[in-house]
């Protein structure tokens, strides 16, 4: 009920948002943070940004990647680790002079690993707006059932 | 006995819950990576800014202040759960302040997959001249 009232309500993203919030809720007071992380993440900051939600069918990753020609990227899934390489090159004009260059520039390699009942067979990937969104079907068998009252 | 109660409701309502507060309060907006150049005709400048459509774009001029916001909108199943998260606003903003030889009634932008690539072209009477160095 109280989601509702949130202005910036956009789904999924306000999630993500209040699950920042309630951890900046837990950890102020100058502690760091110092949680476990996945030994395959990178550090904060790192090219591209990557999202992962699930639903009862699926599980979706959106990596942030602007500016990609989606034909060079290389996406595969082992088991429940998807892993996804490509290159971003960001032209340099030479006759210019550069007061910023902050944008991402070079190979990059991300490993995502998702939960254990993915089904690698089912994968489907697009790309819009500079951002790959990859979907992997979960097995039946993970999905919550009815369970019916004779 | 009528008022103390009622009092008492305006009291607790002036009192936000922590859910309250986390409805109220607005967005940290991000700031997006940025390249800025400039040749002998402008200034360019480009930013990533993934997830923006040209309809969620907005790019303004106030004065001498370039402002640049655009909302990330990204499809999605209905009940969706976060697992985990690099990206945790959906606003991105940013602003510069231009100098006055900058022509700001010429300037032309283009957002393609996210990145978004303004130029602002130099009034034509100020671009730089090269000043001929007389041997004498």
């Amino acid at each position: 009920m109280f989601e509702r009232m949130n202005p910036y309500d956009d789904g999924l993203l306000s999630q993500f948002r209040r699950l920042e919030q309630e951890m900046d809720e837990l950890f102020s007071g100058g502690t760091m943070w110092t949680g476990t992380r996945n030994i395959r993440s990178l550090p904060s900051g790192s090219f591209p940004a990557v999202n992962v939600g699930q639903t009862a069918d699926a599980v979706t990753v959106y990596l942030f990647a602007p500016g990609i020609d989606p034909k060079t990227l290389n996406t595969s899934i082992q088991q429940n680790l998807l892993s996804i390489s490509g290159q971003r090159q960001v032209a340099v004009d030479k006759n210019a002079s550069y007061y910023r260059q902050e944008r991402f520039t070079g190979d990059f390699h991300r490993v995502i690993s998702l939960p254990d009942d993915v089904d690698p067979e089912r994968v489907e990937a697009r790309y819009a707006d500079g951002i790959l969104q990859v979907t992997v079907g979960r097995r039946a068998s993970a999905k919550p059932r009815q369970i019916e009252i004779r | 006995m009528h008022m103390a109660t009622q009092q008492d409701v305006t009291q607790r309502s002036s009192e936000s819950t922590p859910q309250e507060r986390r409805a109220t309060r607005s967005e940290a907006a991000m700031r997006p990576p940025v390249d800025v150049f400039e040749t002998a005709d402008g200034i360019t400048l480009q930013a990533d800014m993934p997830g923006v459509s040209k309809d969620r774009l907005n790019l303004r001029v106030d004065g001498t202040t370039l402002l640049l916001e655009g909302t990330v909108q990204i499809a999605m199943a209905g009940q969706m759960e976060p697992l985990y998260a690099d990206v945790r606003s959906t606003l991105y903003r940013c602003s510069f302040v231009l100098s006055n030889e900058l022509d700001t009634a010429r300037i032309a932008a283009n957002l393609k997959d996210g990145v978004l690539s303004v130029t602002i072209p130099k009034r034509a009477e100020l671009r730089p001249r090269r000043i001929e160095v007389l041997s004498n």
